[in-house]
């Protein structure tokens, strides 16, 4: 192989993800024999949108350093669908109303993460941590009451496709899109990068460190929180054990798409490729006839193999 | 070396020293006092509890959960972090009532292998340089799908002579408390006291020195989750006494409650600056927090919010007791 590609291949380590997301694919569908090919793709984009929504956000945690981590989401997302269907009550015409309220609910638990990080000057994990445990109570006590359904509207819009692509899919597309334009060309994306490499470098060279967090809290919390509200609209209501499988996911799609754990390295491309990656393993063992022990099992190996494989990969790089 | 210098450069030397070793003294007081507070919040609420019968009830279930705070803090003092303690001790729970009920040796076995997984796990951490965190999440899948495998429903039952060794009464002092004062006490000496628990500390603290004098980081890693692992075995054991059946999520938010209970005890993420006493008497407050909020009937939505606030509350006090080490005054 000449070194030019494999420089190329170095320099987008995110190409990883989709080529093994690929792979899983054509093994699937070699085992049902090129049936529903379509379908599981349209269905893979479907679940991985929720996946890669989150991955973004936590992305970004991770990208200001090492020991920054957002594990709230899972609360958070819990706490959002719940509140997010009772404002809407049902009502198309509450739409708005509803997702104005998670984006505010949203901000404020970013706000909460980054005032218990910043004032009582704890560890990123253990005041998210925190800060999760009473969002958990919060949305126990909130979503007690009888589960409300979507608005008809908003159901159509979560679960909707054209031509078997879904509309949400198409949103968090974009949505990654614009995201990498903004980590790799604006000066805030920029600025969390530098900071993951060298906060105290990136203090000296003039950029407000504590400001650059507190963003990235407050976005991750952001992305979080409409995960809760779209995974609601899409499942046809809240649960509260909804958000639970969004903190594995959200950090291994972050590792799996080729972002560095040690912050200040970061793609946004590899999110969804990982994402992508992740639903069709679980699919996969599925059509293998995997039961659902063996479905963990394996998973958490290939998370393990590939974290392996990954950091492997950068020491050889070193 | 103990406070920043810069800040109290201008104070006396003997005044600096005092008060900084006050407020050392003072930050390693504050899981104790947080304890006392609340027990006698407890007391005051609910006099009853101040029983033999009463404090049995109240710290039966801390037991486990101290012991999975020890592991937790093992795995936390050489600077990792293990996500899948919840789970790794639901497996052992489910391996008790399944395999070690009809199948002793066999149990004993799985047990065993357990703790060879997780020297296994330190190993690989260690040579491969890989995010502990990562690796714990996805072993935590690895447990709870095994979990699964032994045991598809929730059921089981306990061998006989573990549920008798939970349930022992000893005269004047419950079982919990003594097993609690045991646990802080020996690993207080084993890992505060002697030359082998400094040195493993010491891999968290400055890895580079530890290794420079000769030591194998590698070995300690192997050692310190093995260690780990053997009492996440421990706790899971405990905890099937008492319940007497299980399932596969039964410890689920022992992770989270680990973690925190090492917190709340004084212990911090990095350098190897960890307590074994305190990480008991956390594991013992986030319990109470529990049991006070029942005695004053909030309704059992807000028990694990109230855990956070009172962890966020004794976090708060310690930055406070930390700002006054740097600037005596």
């Amino acid at each position: 192989m000449s070194t030019s590609s494999l420089a190329a291949l170095r320099g987008k380590p995110w190409l990883w993800s989709f080529l093994a997301a690929l792979l899983i694919w054509v093994a699937t569908l070699v085992f049902t024999g090129g049936q529903g090919a379509g379908a599981l793709l349209s269905g893979a984009l479907a679940f991985s949108t929720f996946f890669a929504i989150v991955g973004i956000g936590q992305m970004f945690v991770i990208s200001t350093g090492p020991g920054n981590i957002d594990l709230s989401i899972p609360a958070n997302i819990a706490l959002s669908g719940a509140l997010g269907m009772k404002l809407m009550d049902g009502q198309d015409a509450n739409i708005w109303l509803g997702v104005i309220g998670v984006l505010g609910i949203g901000v404020l638990v970013g706000c909460g993460n980054f005032a218990l990080i910043r004032l009582l000057r704890i560890p990123p994990i253990i005041a998210t941590l925190s800060a999760s445990f009473i969002l958990q109570s919060l949305a126990i006590a909130y979503g007690r009451s009888v589960r409300v359904p979507p608005p008809e509207g908003f159901y159509t819009f979560a679960t909707g496709r054209v031509f078997g692509v879904p509309y949400l899919a198409i949103v968090v597309i974009a949505v990654a899109v614009l995201m990498g334009y903004v980590l790799t060309r604006t000066r805030y994306g920029r600025s969390v990068l530098a900071i993951g490499q060298n906060a105290r470098a990136a203090e000296l060279a003039g950029i407000r460190v504590g400001r650059m967090r507190f963003a990235t809290y407050v976005l991750c919390a952001v992305f979080g929180s409409l995960c809760g509200l779209t995974l609601a609209g899409f499942s046809g209501g809240a649960s509260l054990g909804m958000g639970e499988e969004y903190l594995l996911a959200s950090i291994a799609v972050v590792v799996i798409g080729g972002t560095s754990v040690a912050g200040g390295f970061s793609n946004v491309p590899g999110i969804w490729g990982a994402s992508l990656f992740l639903y069709l393993l679980v699919s996969m063992l599925n059509t293998f006839g995997a039961s659902a022990g063996v479905r963990l099992i394996l998973t958490g190996l290939i998370i393990i193999a590939v974290i392996t494989a990954v950091s492997g990969r950068k020491n050889a790089r070193a | 070396m103990n406070a920043p210098l810069n800040s109290v450069a201008r104070a006396p030397v003997a005044t600096r020293n005092n008060a900084a070793r006050r407020a050392r003294m003072l930050r390693a007081a504050l899981p104790a006092v947080s304890l006392v507070v609340l027990l006698a919040t407890i007391f005051i609420m609910q006099p009853r509890a101040m029983s033999y019968m009463g404090l049995n009830l109240m710290l039966n279930l801390a037991v486990p959960i101290a012991l999975a705070t020890i592991a937790q803090m093992l795995i936390i003092s050489v600077n990792d972090l293990d996500l899948s303690m919840g789970s790794f001790i639901s497996f052992v729970a489910c391996v008790a009532v399944t395999l070690l009920d009809q199948h002793p040796f066999l149990g004993w076995l799985a047990l065993a292998g357990c703790v060879g997984v997780y020297a296994l796990l330190g190993a690989l951490i260690h040579s491969r340089n890989l995010p502990s965190i990562v690796v714990t999440l996805g072993m935590s899948f690895i447990w709870v799908g095994g979990a699964i495998l032994l045991l598809p429903s929730p059921g089981g039952t306990a061998p006989q002579w573990l549920q008798a060794l939970v349930r022992i009464k000893p005269p004047l002092i419950p079982l919990a408390i003594i097993v609690c004062i045991v646990l802080g006490l020996a690993m207080h000496f084993f890992l505060m006291r002697s030359t082998v628990g400094v040195v493993l500390r010491g891999a968290g603290g400055n890895p580079l020195a530890i290794a420079k004098a000769g030591w194998s980081l590698l070995r300690i890693k192997v050692a310190m989750y093995a260690m780990a692992g053997g009492f996440g075995v421990l706790s899971g054991l405990f905890l099937v006494g008492l319940t007497t059946s299980a399932d596969a999520n039964v410890a689920l938010r022992y992770t989270l409650l680990s973690i925190a209970g090492v917190i709340l005890g004084g212990g911090e993420f990095v350098g190897g600056r960890v307590s074994p006493m305190g990480a008991v008497l956390g594991a013992l407050t986030l319990v109470l927090a529990g049991s006070l909020l029942s005695f004053i009937r909030i309704s059992p939505d807000w028990q694990i919010g109230a855990q956070g606030a009172i962890l966020i509350f004794v976090l708060a006090l310690r930055a406070a007791v930390n700002r006054l080490e740097v600037r005596p005054l």
